[in-house]
């Protein structure tokens, strides 16, 4: 009897061990949040909020008077997110209709791990790509002294979202039930027809949420717009312009900041909202997922 | 018949698309290895780096610094990502705990890089008084890694059978008893699995070691935790960018390739270990 009770003590101080390190998890997102914020909130001592939110310039190293715009940073973001998600969603959703609606047993049993590979391949290998093919073929079709621009780090980073849009949304697209193919092939319809008038209707808000995690991956992607965006601070016009988005900024400068100065928190700053655009993009996503489920 | 070409052109394209990938993936590896190859030779992967003639040198110091790189996070990230899969799929019901654990375990996952790079470097370099360390770098990266791990270990566990935990719990077993004794040992290749998976991405980082510490150029090979340390990406990253030398783009690319090799051998062991596992499974 003894020994039970002690085996039940065991018992529930086990679940406690193994509870703790699931609010660990919790705890390191609160410390991601309060660490960016306590340091990044610091610069607007200094800093008016309006200057870093819809300030053009971004120039912290200037002689006597440095500029602390971000708008020029958030618009290389949004330009790079933008043109590789036009290039990635539709080759995305499109390979993985082909999947799992069309594709035979074994060359889905090829295709699938190669999309994990190419997940798995680091960024810095796909930016050194852009650097030595991608970069000088862009500069060669439009003519242009270099491709260091927004273009050419739209296509790299485009590679790196397909592995997410593809997998998530070839799970949705292999979760619809049979019947629903069954019910439009019986009544006539083609392939393409059922595929374009029942599968993509049904599986519409997975490929929404894939592709919002998509964007949560190129908005974060730091090391190829870093390699191959251009890093020019001007504010770009043209999708052929070099773009320097936030994430490449705080890379470039943190390792020449003075830490605990201005710059070093406005970089925390910037850390912080690019957090908060993840932390709102992922949430979306999540809800579209949940309200999918919610549906069935 | 107008809808039957429809129908082959639209399922054409798809089809394109499908291959598309596989294309992709076959030209990043040609595209790596076909400069990488000329590089690499046993001075290349086994000699000392040196700065002022990148072709005398060679990248064993980045090469054993990702390798203890790759053993940090595994430290720091397996057994809390294990552990936090066992507490959501064996003892969790679902309360408002566990819904925001799943809420944060999503939102890390979606977190980037050079977020977990900001993040390390004020708690572990700055607040911790770690330094910019091998220790610091194996912690930040943990952290971005333990929600792969944790989802990983999660769909390995449940994949094993209600009836393996009913079984237990029918003999008298107390819950520990049954995970330790009947879930563990079914679902433990799927989480190796998943784990050696995260880790390989994890070695495979940029940005978080740009800020918390990685360096170019050192002497020897790190020998304590507090030490810098090279790494694998890092190199690629700075050869790529900032080096002078003529042929610096060719040393990027064999060192990107060992890299490649590196993360592909690491999922090959992955995909092996699910392989046998799968077949010697007896449910």
């Amino acid at each position: 009897m003894n020994k039970r009770s002690w085996e039940g003590v065991k018992d529930r101080f086990i679940a406690f061990f193994f509870a703790a390190n699931g609010i660990l998890t919790i705890i390191i997102l609160i410390g991601i949040f309060i660490f960016l914020a306590y340091i990044g909130l610091q610069a607007f001592h200094e800093i008016s909020i309006r200057e870093f939110f819809f300030g053009k310039e971004w120039n912290p190293t200037a002689y006597g008077e440095p500029k602390w715009g971000i708008l020029s940073l958030v618009t290389g973001t949004i330009y790079i997110a933008v043109i590789s998600l036009l290039i990635a969603i539709p080759l995305g959703v499109a390979s993985a209709i082909y999947i799992a609606e069309l594709a035979s047993p074994f060359i889905r049993e090829v295709l699938k791990p190669a999309i994990e590979m190419i997940a798995a391949i680091p960024s810095v290998v796909l930016g050194l790509i852009g650097l030595l093919i991608v970069a000088p073929f862009v500069a060669e079709i439009f003519n242009l002294p270099n491709g260091l621009n927004a273009l050419t780090a739209s296509i790299l980073v485009a590679i790196m979202a397909l592995p997410t849009i593809i997998s998530i949304s070839e799970d949705v697209i292999s979760a619809i039930p049979e019947s629903y193919r069954e019910a439009s092939l019986a009544l006539g319809a083609t392939r393409w027809q059922t595929i374009k008038g029942v599968i993509l209707p049904a599986a519409s808000s997975g490929i929404v949420a894939a592709s919002m995690l998509g964007l949560g991956r190129v908005v974060g992607e730091t090391m190829v717009v870093l390699m191959v965006a251009g890093n020019s601070r001007a504010f770009p016009t043209s999708i052929l312009d070099p773009v320097r988005p936030i994430t490449s900024t705080i890379a470039i400068e943190i390792k020449e900041v003075v830490q605990g100065d201005l710059h070093f928190q406005a970089l925390f700053a910037l850390g912080f909202v690019l957090f908060l655009m993840t932390f709102a993009i992922n949430l979306a996503s999540d809800i579209f997922l949940t309200w999918r489920q919610g549906v069935r | 018949m107008n809808d039957k070409i429809k129908e082959r052109i639209y399922l054409g394209i798809f089809r394109l698309c499908g291959i598309l990938s596989l294309l992709i993936l076959v030209s990043i590896l040609i595209f790596v290895i076909e400069p990488g190859i000329k590089v690499i030779d046993l001075n290349f992967i086994l000699g000392m780096w040196q700065t002022q003639d990148i072709t005398k040198g060679g990248i064993f110091p980045a090469i054993v610094g990702t390798f203890y790189l790759g053993i940090g996070v595994a430290v720091f990230s397996v057994p809390v990502g294990i552990c936090c899969a066992i507490y959501l799929n064996e003892y969790a019901r679902n309360t408002g705990l566990v819904r925001m654990i799943r809420l944060a375990i999503r939102n890390l996952a979606g977190v980037p890089s050079i977020v977990y790079g900001l993040f390390g470097f004020a708690v572990f370099v700055q607040f911790l008084h770690f330094g910019t360390s091998l220790l610091a770098a194996s912690l930040t990266l943990a952290a971005m890694t333990i929600p792969w791990v944790i989802t990983a270990s999660e769909e390995a566990l449940k994949g094993v059978p209600d009836g393996f935990r009913e079984g237990a719990i029918a003999l008298g077993a107390t819950r520990w008893q049954a995970i330790r004794t009947n879930v563990l040992p079914s679902a433990l290749p799927g989480m190796i699995t998943g784990s050696i998976i995260g880790l390989a991405r994890a070695m495979g980082e940029t940005a978080p070691l740009i800020i918390v510490g990685a360096t170019f150029y050192m002497r020897g090979i790190p020998d304590s935790p507090f030490d810098k340390f090279m790494a694998l990406p890092y190199h690629v990253f700075i050869l790529a960018t900032q080096h002078n030398h003529p042929l610096a783009e060719q040393y990027a690319a064999g060192t990107a390739l060992v890299l490649v090799l590196l993360i592909f051998l690491m999922a090959l062991a992955a995909m092996i270990v699910r392989y046998n596992f799968r077949r010697k499974r007896r449910w």
